[in-house]
C-alpha cells in the first residue's frame, strides 16, 4: 500500500513537471509533429487490420448465435455497428496501442535517463519531462480519437464484407442494420473514452519509463510494465466511464 | 569559481561524502581522482545539482547554488557545459542538431547565425563533413568531441566533465584532455574534470583533488602529486608498476 501511495505520489509530481510552462513553444510544436507521425500515423496499419478482423469476426459471431426465423436478419448489423462503436473501437484500440505505443514510450525515455540524455536535458536547464513527455500527450489526444473513428469505419466495413461473402446478411439488411435506431451519442461516448485512454496510455508509460535506474533489463522492465498498468488502468477507467456517461 | 564547503551527501543512511571542502578555480583545469566508488561521481553530480546534498553549500562565485529555487538553478545550469561519462548525445538527433540544441533552446538566433556557431565549435573540437550523422555513426572519441562541442556552445563559464577517457583509447584520450585544457584557457573557464585516469592527471591536472571513501585525503597540483606523503594516494597512483615507473622516467 505504502508502495502504491509512494507511485501514485510521483506520478502526480511527474504530471506537474510536464505541464508546467515550455521553455520555447516553437520547439514544442516540432516535436509534437514528430509525435503524431510516429506514435499516430504508425499506428494507422496495426489498428486498420485488428478492427477489419474484429469487425468480421462479431458480424459472423452475431449471425451464427441469432440464427432463428423470428429475427430480423438487419439486427447482426446492428449488432456489429453497436458493439464496434460502444466498446471495440475503443477500448480494443487502447488495448493495442497500450502495447504497441506503451512499449515505445517507455523503452524510448528509460534509454534516454540510462544513457544521461534526460541528465543533460535537465543540465541545460530543460525540463526534460515536459519536453519528452508533453508532445507525446499532445500527440495522443489529438489522434487517438481520429484512430477510434477509422477503427469504427473499419470494423463495420470488416462486418460486411464478412457478412456478405459468407451469405449470412445480405448488404442491404447489414446498411439497414447499422443505420436502424442509431443513437449519435455513442460515437461521443466513445470519442470521449478514446481520450482518457490516450492519457492514461502516455502517461502511465513515460512513468515508467523517467523513472528508470539501471540499465537495459530495467528498461525492458519498464516496458513490460507500461503496457502492463497502462493496460489495467485503461479497463478500471472503462468502467468508471461507462458508468458516468451511459447511466 | 566554484566553491564547495563542507558537503555531506548519504544514500539509504549510506555516506557517500562527509565534509568535502574544495575550490574550483577559474580558467585552470580542476581534477576530482579517486578509485571507483570513491564518490567523485556523486560529488560532481551534487556540484551540478542532479543529486540533492544533505548540508553543505555549494558556491557558483557568489551564488549560492544549492540555495536556488528550480528556476534560479535553470538559468545557472545555462551558463554551465557538462560532458557526461557516455556523451549523452541525442540518439534521434544529427550531430549539427545535437549541438544546435541549446542554442534552438535558449537563444532566438536565426538558422544561418546558430549554423555559423555550430560549424565553428564542430571545428574547434576537429570535427568535420559530420554535420547529418547520427551519433550511433560516431566512433567513440568523435562522440566525445561532439558532446564537448555541444557543451561549449553557449560559451558557458563552467565546464564540468565526467570521466571524459571512459572507453578511449590511450591516443584520443590525450587529445581529449588536450582539447579540454585548451578550451579551459581560451574561454577562461572553471572547469571540473572527474578521472581516474593518471596520463589526465599528469597532462592537465592544474588543481587536483583526491577522494577517497567519500572523503578529501589530498589537494595539490599535478607537479605536487608525486611528492606527497599521502599513502592512500600513493596506493592510487602507484596501483600500476608500470605507471610509477613511466610517471618517474617523465619528470
Amino acid at each position: 500500500m505504502e508502495k502504491f501511495l509512494s507511485s501514485l505520489g510521483r506520478y502526480v509530481l511527474l504530471l506537474k513537471k510536464i505541464f508546467s510552462k515550455p521553455e520555447k513553444i516553437g520547439i514544442y510544436y516540432k516535436q509534437t509533429l514528430w509525435e503524431v507521425v510516429s506514435l499516430g500515423i504508425g499506428s494507422i496499419g496495426i489498428i486498420a487490420i485488428v478492427s477489419f478482423i474484429m469487425g468480421a469476426v462479431i458480424t459472423l459471431q452475431t449471425a451464427y448465435n441469432t440464427e432463428n426465423p423470428i429475427y430480423p436478419t438487419y439486427l447482426i448489423g446492428l449488432g456489429t455497428r453497436d458493439s464496434i462503436i460502444l466498446e471495440f473501437s475503443s477500448t480494443i484500440t487502447a488495448l493495442i496501442l497500450a502495447g504497441k505505443m506503451g512499449s515505445n514510450i517507455a523503452s524510448e525515455i528509460g534509454t534516454m535517463r540510462i544513457t544521461e540524455q534526460i541528465d543533460a536535458l535537465e543540465m541545460m536547464g530543460v525540463n526534460s519531462a515536459s519536453y519528452l513527455i508533453l508532445p507525446k500527450i499532445v500527440a495522443t489526444l489529438m489522434f487517438n480519437p481520429i484512430l477510434t473513428i477509422l477503427s469504427m469505419v473499419v470494423g463495420i466495413a470488416g462486418g460486411a464484407i464478412a457478412g456478405v461473402t459468407t451469405g449470412v446478411i445480405s448488404l442491404q439488411d447489414y446498411i439497414y442494420g447499422i443505420q436502424y435506431a442509431f443513437i449519435p451519442y455513442y460515437v461521443t461516448y466513445s470519442l470521449i473514452k478514446s481520450l482518457f485512454f490516450a492519457f492514461i496510455i502516455t502517461t502511465v508509460s513515460s512513468y515508467q519509463g523517467y523513472y528508470v535506474e539501471g540499465g537495459a533489463l530495467e528498461v525492458g522492465r519498464s516496458s513490460t510494465r507500461a503496457v502492463v498498468f497502462s493496460s489495467l488502468v485503461l479497463l478500471l477507467f472503462n468502467v468508471i466511464l461507462t458508468q458516468l456517461l451511459l447511466s | 569559481m566554484i566553491r564547495v564547503v563542507n558537503i555531506n551527501k548519504s544514500f539509504s543512511g549510506v555516506n557517500v561524502l562527509e565534509n568535502i571542502s574544495v575550490t574550483f578555480k577559474k580558467g585552470k583545469t580542476n581534477l576530482i581522482i579517486g578509485q571507483s566508488g570513491s564518490g567523485k561521481t556523486v560529488l560532481l553530480k551534487s556540484i551540478i545539482g542532479l543529486h540533492d546534498i544533505d548540508d553543505g553549500e555549494i558556491w557558483y562565485e557568489d551564488t549560492l547554488f544549492n540555495g536556488l529555487d528550480f528556476e534560479g538553478k535553470k538559468a545557472l545550469r545555462q551558463n554551465m557545459g557538462v560532458l557526461f561519462q557516455g556523451s549523452a548525445l541525442f540518439d534521434s538527433l544529427t550531430v549539427e542538431q545535437n549541438v544546435m540544441f541549446p542554442m534552438d533552446m535558449f537563444t532566438n538566433k536565426s538558422m544561418e547565425e546558430k549554423r555559423e556557431q555550430v560549424n565553428l565549435c564542430l571545428k574547434r573540437v576537429n570535427i568535420v563533413n559530420a554535420n547529418e550523422l547520427f551519433p550511433s555513426e560516431l566512433s567513440g572519441g568523435m562522440r566525445k568531441r561532439v558532446a564537448i562541442a555541444r557543451a561549449i556552445v553557449l560559451n558557458p563559464s563552467y565546464l564540468l566533465c565526467d570521466e571524459p577517457n571512459s572507453g578511449l583509447d590511450p591516443k584520443n584520450s590525450i587529445l581529449i584532455d588536450g582539447l579540454i585544457k585548451e578550451l579551459t584557457e581560451e574561454y577562461e573557464m572553471t572547469t571540473v574534470v572527474n578521472t581516474h585516469d593518471m596520463n589526465s592527471v599528469m597532462e592537465i591536472g592544474e588543481n587536483v583533488v583526491f577522494i577517497h571513501n567519500g572523503k578529501k585525503y589530498w589537494e595539490g597540483s599535478n607537479k605536487d602529486i608525486l611528492k606527497s606523503d599521502c599513502d592512500t594516494l600513493n596506493d592510487f597512483i602507484f596501483a600500476n608498476s608500470l605507471a610509477k615507473q613511466l610517471i618517474v622516467r617523465r619528470n
